[in-house]
C-alpha cells in the first residue's frame, strides 16, 4: 500500500517535471514557425508563403541571419528571427534537461532502469533523440533550420507516449528482469535515437540537393539557405556509421537475452524481423555509399527508407503485430 | 552457353545486384512479420485459414505462414550469400596480394594529388634523408618502401590496411551465422511439455514424453541425451494488482543413464543448463485435483493440469473417469451412463461479484471450482483427436454424453453428491510448469559470428586506407629537397589534418629551413578537399 503512495507521489513530481518539459517544447515550436515560414518567403516569388498566424509583412524583406554558414546582411527582423531561434534552441535545451530529470525520476520511483515498457522506451528513446540533436546543432549550427520539425517530432511523440503509452510505474515483468534490459534496450534506444536524428542531415541534404539541381516546390525551397550539400551528406552518412554498429550490437545482445528468455536467439518474432529488416536496409545505404556508380542521392534516399523501418518498427510493429516483444503495456 | 554464365555470374557478384538482393531480402521479410506464422503460433495461421477461407489457402500455397523457411525466402538469401562469396573471394585474394606487396612507387607529379607539400630542405644527401624520412613513417605504423631513382629517392608509405581486413571479417562471418543458423536447423531440437508438481509427474527425454517436438533434419529421437526431471515446486510472487514479479520452478533432475539426482532452481531469463539440452520456463497455472467416489465405492483421483484463459488465471479443463461405475464383481452390466467427467472452470480468488465468472487475482486468495457434471460416453473409442482440456461436444450434441445435476461451486476440501449417489470432492491444486526442452548446437558459432561480424564492422568503418610519397631530390647546394603528397583511398575529411602534421613533423625531424617559396597547402582552404571537421 505504501509502495503504492510512494509510486503515485513520485508520479506526481514526475508529472511535474514532465508538464515543465513539454512547456518548454510548446515554446520552441511557437518560436520557430516564425523563422521557418520568414525563409520561405525570402526572395519572394512563387515560394512566397502567406500565413495569417504567422505571416510578418516586414519579414519578406529580411533575410534569415542565423542560419549558420549562411551570409547574414542581417536586418532587425532577421536579428530577430535569430533570437527567436536561440531562444528555442535554449528551450530545447532546457526541455532535454527536464525529459533527462524525468527519465531518472522515474527510474528512481521504479527502482530500475527507466525503459520497462514502451512508455519509457519512447521517452528514453526521444531523450537521446534531443541529445544527438543538440550535438548535431553544436556541430553544424546550420541545422537549427530543422529544429522546428525535431521540436513538432518529440511533441508528438510525447504527447502520443503519454497520451496512449502511459502507464503506471511497476516493477518489471520477470521476463523483463534481466540484466540484458539494461544492455540491450538502452543500446537499442541510444541506436534508435542517432539513427532516427540522421534522418535530419539526410532530409536536409535532399532538400539542399534538389535545390541545387533546379527543384523550386515546396519542400526544396528549404534547401536554399542550407549549407552545401555534400557536408550535409557526410554528416548524415557520418551519424548513421556511428548509430549502425550500435543497432548491430543491440540486435546481438537481444539475441543473446531471446536464447535466454525465450529458448531461442532468433524467432522471426515482429520486433526482431523489423530490427532486421532495418539492419540490412541500413546495410544497403552503407554498401550504396561506399559505390561510386550509386548517385549520393539514391544512396540517401535508402538511408531514408531504413529511417522509415525505423519508426515502423517503433510504432507500429507495437500496436499492429502480435509478438513477444509485448512490453507496450498499453491499457 | 559459357558466355551467359560468365555474365550472369558477372551480374550476380555485382554491387547492384547485392544491394538488390538486400532490398529483395527486407521486403521479402515483412509479409512474415505480418501474417501469423506456423512456427511461431499455428493456433493464430488456423484462425486466420478460418476468417479468410478464400484468401488463405492461397497464402498458404505461397508459404505465406512459413515464410522464413518458404523456397522464395530461402532463394534471396542463398543468393545473396552467393553473391558474397563471389565478391568476397577476389577480394580476399587481391587483399592478400595487397598485405604482401610493396606500397607502389610515387606519381611523376606530386603536387596534383588531393594534398601536397614542397619545398622542405633538408642537410644530408637524398639517399640519407629520404632513409631518415621513410624511418619517420614506420615510427607512424606506415608501410614504406624507399626506391632510388636516377633523379632522386622517392618514398612510397600505405597504411590502414586493416579497414579491408575488418570489411572482410564482417563479411566471412556472415557466412559462419549462415553456417551457425543451419547447424541449428539439422542437428537441434526442442520438446514441449506441461510438468505438474510432484514426484509422480516427471518425465524423461524421450519423444513421446513431450507434448509435441521438433526434431531437426538430421536428429533422430535416439540422439537425446538421456536425462529426467521432476517439478518439485513453483513459487510465484505477484503484486496486489495481480502483476506477477518472480517465478521460480525447483525441480530435481538426473543426467544420463544412472546419474545423481540433483536439485535446481530455474525461471524465465535463468534456463537450466544440461548437457546437451536446456530446459526453459514458459507459462505456468494449476492442476486440479479432484476424488471420484463411484456408485459402488470405488475411489479414483486425478490431477488435471488446466489451460489458462487470463492473466489472472482463470482456467479451465477436465477431471475426466472414463473407468469409473463398473461394478467391482462384474456382477452389474455395465451402464452406458457410466463414464463421468467433469467440465471445470477454477478461480484461484472468486472476484467480490459472484456473477463474474473471471478470477480477481492471480493467486489462490480465495480459490473455487466450477463445475458441471457430465455422463454417459466420453467419446475416447469414436478414434477422433481428444482434448483433456474439454469435452467432445459432439458426444453431448449426439446424446451419448449428458448434463447431470445443476453446475456447482466447490472450495477445497468441498464434495459434491450427484443424483446417482456417487461423489466427487475438490481436494485443492498442484502447480504445473510449461517447459521446453530445447537444444541448438549453432549457438556458439553463430554468437562468434556475431561477435567477430561486430569487430569486422567497426574496424570497417574507422579505419581508413591512405598513401604518401616523398620525393626527395638533390639541389645545387649538395643538400636535399622534400616534396610530399597525399593521397586517402576512400573520402576521408581528416586526412588533410594528418596529413599537415606529417608535413610538420618530416619539417621539425628533418628539414632545416623552409623555403620563402613554401607551398604547404592549407588543407582546409583548398576547393576538393573542404571536409566537414567535428
Amino acid at each position: 500500500m505504501w509502495t503504492i503512495l510512494g509510486y503515485a507521489l513520485a508520479m506526481l513530481g514526475y508529472a511535474a517535471e514532465y508538464a515543465f518539459s513539454s512547456n518548454g517544447v510548446v515554446a520552441r515550436v511557437a518560436a520557430a514557425p516564425r523563422r521557418e515560414l520568414v525563409t520561405a518567403s525570402v526572395g519572394g516569388g512563387p515560394e512566397r508563403v502567406h500565413d495569417p498566424l504567422w505571416d510578418d509583412p516586414d519579414g519578406l524583406s529580411s533575410p534569415v541571419a542565423d542560419v549558420g554558414t549562411a551570409p547574414s546582411p542581417a536586418g532587425g527582423k532577421g536579428q530577430r528571427a535569430a533570437i527567436f531561434g536561440k531562444i528555442g534552441v535554449a528551450l530545447t535545451a532546457v526541455a532535454a534537461l527536464a525529459h533527462g530529470g524525468a527519465l531518472v525520476t522515474r527510474g528512481l520511483a521504479a527502482e530500475r532502469v527507466p525503459w520497462g515498457n514502451m512508455y519509457e522506451f519512447v521517452l528514453a528513446a526521444c531523450f537521446v533523440g534531443i541529445v544527438s540533436w543538440l550535438v548535431m546543432l553544436a556541430l553544424r549550427p546550420a541545422v537549427r533550420l530543422l529544429g522546428l520539425f525535431v521540436a513538432l517530432a518529440q511533441v508528438l511523440l510525447l504527447g502520443f507516449a503519454l497520451l496512449v503509452l502511459h502507464t503506471q510505474v511497476a516493477p518489471l515483468a520477470p521476463a523483463l528482469n534481466s540484466y540484458w534490459l539494461k544492455i540491450h534496450v538502452s543500446a537499442a534506444a541510444l541506436s534508435s535515437g542517432i539513427l532516427l536524428m540522421a534522418f535530419i542531415p539526410s532530409a536536409l541534404f535532399l532538400a539542399r540537393d534538389g535545390w541545387d539541381r533546379g527543384k523550386r516546390s515546396f519542400p526544396y525551397t528549404l534547401g536554399r539557405r542550407l549549407p552545401a550539400a555534400d557536408s550535409l551528406e557526410r554528416l548524415a552518412f557520418r551519424v548513421t556509421v556511428f548509430g549502425f554498429p550500435i543497432w548491430t550490437f543491440a540486435i546481438i545482445c537481444g539475441a543473446i537475452w531471446a536464447e535466454a528468455a525465450w529458448g531461442r536467439y532468433w524467432g522471426w518474432d515482429p520486433k526482431e524481423t523489423w530490427s532486421f529488416i532495418s539492419w540490412v536496409i541500413y546495410a544497403g545505404y552503407l554498401h550504396a555509399r561506399a559505390t561510386p556508380s550509386v548517385r549520393r542521392t539514391t544512396a540517401t534516399w535508402i538511408g531514408v527508407l531504413a529511417w522509415a523501418t525505423m519508426v515502423i518498427n517503433l510504432y507500429v510493429i507495437n500496436f499492429v503485430a502480435v509478438g513477444m516483444h509485448s512490453y507496450a503495456g498499453v491499457e | 552457353m559459357i558466355a551467359s554464365a560468365r555474365a550472369f555470374w558477372r551480374w550476380l557478384t555485382s554491387m547492384r545486384t547485392a544491394l538488390l538482393l538486400l532490398f529483395l531480402l527486407a521486403v521479402a521479410a515483412i509479409p512474415g512479420s505480418l501474417l501469423p506464422q506456423r512456427n511461431l503460433n499455428p493456433e493464430r495461421v488456423n484462425q486466420y485459414l478460418r476468417d479468410h477461407p478464400d484468401l488463405g489457402p492461397w497464402l498458404d500455397r505461397l508459404w505465406g505462414f512459413s515464410v522464413y523457411s518458404s523456397p522464395w525466402f530461402s532463394a534471396i538469401y542463398l543468393l545473396l550469400f552467393t553473391s558474397l562469396v563471389g565478391c568476397l573471394l577476389p577480394r580476399l585474394a587481391q587483399h592478400v596480394r595487397a598485405l604482401r606487396a610493396v606500397p607502389p612507387d610515387a606519381p611523376k607529379r606530386l603536387d596534383r594529388l588531393p594534398q601536397h607539400a614542397s619545398g622542405l630542405a633538408a642537410d644530408g644527401a637524398p639517399a640519407a634523408v629520404a632513409e631518415a624520412v621513410a624511418a619517420t613513417l614506420r615510427k607512424r605504423r606506415w608501410r614504406v618502401a624507399v626506391r632510388e631513382h636516377a633523379d632522386g629517392v622517392t618514398v612510397a608509405a600505405e597504411k590502414g590496411y586493416l579497414k579491408e581486413t575488418g570489411n572482410l571479417l564482417f563479411h566471412f562471418s556472415l557466412l559462419a551465422l549462415l553456417v551457425g543458423v543451419a547447424a541449428g536447423s539439422w542437428y537441434g531440437w526442442e520438446g514441449n511439455r506441461i510438468v505438474v508438481a510432484g514426484p509422480d509427474h516427471g518425465f524423461c527425454s524421450s519423444i513421446p514424453q513431450f507434448d509435441e517436438s521438433a526434431l531437426g533434419a538430421r536428429v533422430g529421437a535416439e540422439d537425446l541425451p538421456p536425462f529426467c526431471l521432476q517439478l518439485d515446486g513453483f513459487d510465484v510472487e505477484y503484486l496486489d494488482s495481480g502483476q506477477p514479479v518472480s517465478f521460480a520452478a525447483h525441480a530435481t533432475y538426473t543426467e544420463g543413464l544412472s546419474g545423481a539426482p540433483r536439485q535446481a532452481t530455474f525461471s524465465v531469463n535463468d534456463p537450466l543448463r544440461l548437457d546437451g539440452a536446456n530446459v526453459y520456463l514458459f507459462g505456468h497455472g494449476y492442476a486440479v485435483i479432484v476424488r471420484y467416489t463411484d456408485r459402488y465405492g470405488v475411489s479414483q483421483t486425478t490431477v488435471a493440469p488446466f489451460l489458462v484463459d487470463d492473466d489472472f488465471l482463470t482456467s479451465h479443463g477436465l477431471a475426466a473417469f472414463p473407468d469409473a461405475n463398473i461394478d467391482p464383481t462384474g456382477k452389474a452390466p455395465r451402464s452406458d451412463r457410466a463414464q463421468t467427467a467433469f467440465s471445470c472452470v477454477y478461480l484461484p480468488t472468486v472476484p467480490s461479484d459472484v456473477t463474474l465468472a473471471r478470477s480477481a487475482h492471480p493467486a489462490e486468495k480465495n480459490p473455487a471450482l466450477m463445475c458441471s457434471a457430465y455422463q454417459g460416453d466420453i467419446g475416447l473409442d469414436t478414434g477422433r483427436a481428444q482434448s483433456v482440456y474439454e469435452l467432445d461436444r459432439r458426444q453431448i450434441d449426439s446424446g451419448q454424453l449428458s448434463q447431470v445435476g445443476p453446475e456447482t461451486k466447490l472450495a477445497p476440501g468441498e464434495s459434491w453428491t450427484l443424483p446417482d449417489g456417487s461423489t466427487m470432492t475438490f481436494l485443492g491444486t498442484r502447480k504445473w510448469a510449461a517447459l521446453s526442452v530445447r537444444y541448438d548446437p549453432g549457438q556458439q558459432t553463430v554468437l562468434a559470428g556475431s561477435v567477430v561480424m561486430l569487430a569486422g564492422l567497426l574496424i570497417s568503418l574507422t579505419g581508413r586506407r591512405r598513401r604518401a610519397w616523398a620525393r626527395v631530390v638533390p639541389d645545387e647546394d649538395g643538400r636535399s629537397l622534400i616534396s610530399l603528397g597525399g593521397l586517402p583511398r576512400t573520402e576521408q575529411p581528416s586526412f588533410a589534418v594528418e596529413f599537415s602534421q606529417l608535413v610538420s613533423v618530416i619539417e621539425e625531424n628533418h628539414g632545416r629551413t623552409v623555403r620563402p617559396a613554401a607551398d604547404v597547402d592549407d588543407p582546409g582552404v583548398r576547393p576538393g578537399n573542404a571536409g566537414v571537421r567535428g
